[in-house]
């Protein structure tokens, strides 16, 4: 027997999709600005391991002698990157799906055990009502790199008007060291997350455009108990 | 049951179990099937967005809906702008410098020759005026004397010490941007060969941190670095500190300014 169940709400999925090309321009219009000043290295000393970025990348990309193209899309998608960004966790707040996304004190416990299992060191995943505790950790903390890049961008964009906040975060130079080093993240997340989803299949992935996913009846419905999962003993778990 | 666990989430809502199989899976399909051309026309919304923006007509080096989001940036922080908030200032031992930009300064130029050509504010009836000033003049002003953070648009930033007179103490001793009981809106500052052009909001001149600059880290300014007389304002990217005035104008319509012209932001403003 197949069940549907309703994973994604509709204004989430939008919010998602439509963080998608904005988060990508604005982290296409930044390299633009960043490639007049790219100071930024991985390294200690002398030595250099990795530097932001090697002339062939800008010249593979584009990237070159387009400060005044990057910083006009940069400061016109900045309004939907944190209009888009505001309602999405407005609508979390208000709808109740915080609850689904906010580690809670078994998450941490759970990421590890998840962690490993994705690493093939264990068998078995923690039953789950929609994420696992290491989703919500990471959904909840590139939210929080949202809001970082915010304001560690407020901070570099009017650095005189909000003087107390580029102070706060260390000065100019600092917060736009800090503003690049969130971006990194963002690539960082993209790469584990596209791991994550081309490995969990087309059910799940479907679940982010049409908003459900199809489950096997065995798997528990609402109000039976699950076993193995005493901590969580009313809720249906979604397949892998 | 446990009562101590935390907020768990509720149950995902799921279809009823007595539904067959064949009825989940058609209404799956038709469901994702919705789904993808929904979401497959957004896309394509998308990318005609973007090729709509790209193809727009230019103003000013950028087209022209670029063009409005700047100026509405810009009128928004003007309207934000409070003289009170003052640029972060800094021990004058950490002052450094890092000379960019040479565009105004080619032509030769003797220093005791100069004069700063001022037109005054004239408004539709108020008759032309035109004042000119020796360095000495500006040099009799209030000297202040602060180190602040030049920030280039290209994105990095040195400490400078700045010797000048406040651009407000010399409108306060010589009222040129007002007429008739008006105020002009905008500054225009202009090179002596007129290569190089800026401008500025009155109000953003007449911050305490604008200054009619004459000594850079202790030292007269030389000729690289704008001698005899330049604009200095930590409320605006370096390209705005235009060197080497030769003619500040007070005007209603907003000034040329040759890197907006290049597609840059007009108010270019911190």
């Amino acid at each position: 027997m197949k069940r549907l169940v309703e994973k994604h709400p509709l204004a989430i999925r939008w919010f998602h999709w439509l963080n998608f090309p904005i988060l990508s321009l604005m982290i296409w219009s930044g390299m633009l600005i960043y490639w007049a000043n790219d100071v930024y290295r991985v390294g200690w000393g002398k030595t250099t391991l990795f530097k932001f970025f090697p002339e062939s990348v800008y010249k593979t990309l584009g990237w070159s002698q387009k400060l005044a193209q990057g910083m006009n899309w940069h400061f016109a998608l900045m309004w939907l990157f944190v209009v888009n960004g505001l309602l999405y966790v407005g609508y979390t707040l208000v709808s109740g799906e915080w609850r689904h996304l906010l580690p809670d004190r078994n998450s941490f416990r759970e990421a590890l055990l998840v962690t490993l299992h994705d690493l093939g060191l264990r068998k078995g995943e923690p039953p789950v009502v929609k994420y696992n505790g290491a989703q919500k950790i990471a959904y909840t903390a590139v939210v929080l790199m949202g809001a970082g890049s915010l304001f560690t961008g407020l901070a570099i964009y009017k650095p005189v008007q909000f003087a107390w906040l580029t102070g706060l975060l260390g000065g100019y130079e600092w917060a736009r060291a800090e503003h690049f080093t969130l971006t990194v993240g963002y690539v960082l997340f993209f790469l584990v997350h596209i791991a994550q989803v081309v490995r969990a299949g087309w059910n799940n992935f479907r679940s982010m455009v049409a908003g459900f996913q199809i489950v096997d009846a065995q798997h528990p419905a609402a109000g039976e108990p699950v076993p193995a999962a005493p901590a969580r003993p009313f809720t249906p778990t979604l397949p892998a | 049951m446990d009562n101590t666990t935390d907020y768990s989430a509720p149950p995902l809502p799921t279809s009823p179990a007595g539904e067959s199989e064949a009825a989940v899976a058609q209404r799956a399909a038709s469901r994702s099937r919705r789904a993808f051309i929904v979401g497959g026309l957004a896309a394509l919304a998308g990318v005609g967005g973007w090729r709509w923006l790209l193809t727009r007509p230019a103003d000013e080096g950028t087209p022209w809906p670029f063009r409005r989001v700047l100026d509405a940036n810009g009128r928004l922080s003007q309207a934000y702008f409070r003289e009170t908030r003052l640029a972060p200032t800094f021990p004058k031992s950490m002052a450094t410098t890092r000379q960019n930009g040479n565009i105004g300064l080619a032509e030769s130029f003797v220093t005791a020759d100069w004069r700063l050509r001022v037109q005054a504010y004239a408004p539709a009836g108020a008759p032309a005026r035109v004042q000119e000033f020796t360095l000495a003049d500006i040099k009799a002003l209030p000297r202040v004397d602060m180190t602040t953070e030049l920030k280039c648009i290209e994105g990095w930033s040195i400490k400078v010490n700045w010797v000048g007179a406040r651009f407000s103490d010399f409108l306060e001793k010589y009222p040129l941007a007002t007429a008739n009981g008006r105020e002009a809106r905008y500054v225009s500052l202009v090179t002596p060969d007129e290569k190089y052009y800026v401008g500025l909001d009155l109000s953003n001149a007449v911050h305490p941190q604008t200054l009619l600059c004459y000594e850079m880290n202790g030292q007269p300014l030389d000729g690289p670095h704008g001698a005899p007389l330049r604009l200095v304002t930590p409320l605006k990217y370096g390209i705005k500190h235009l060197k080497r005035i030769g003619t500040i104008a007070f005007v209603d319509k907003r000034p040329a300014d040759y890197w907006a012209e290049q597609g840059y932001d007009w108010d270019s403003g911190h």
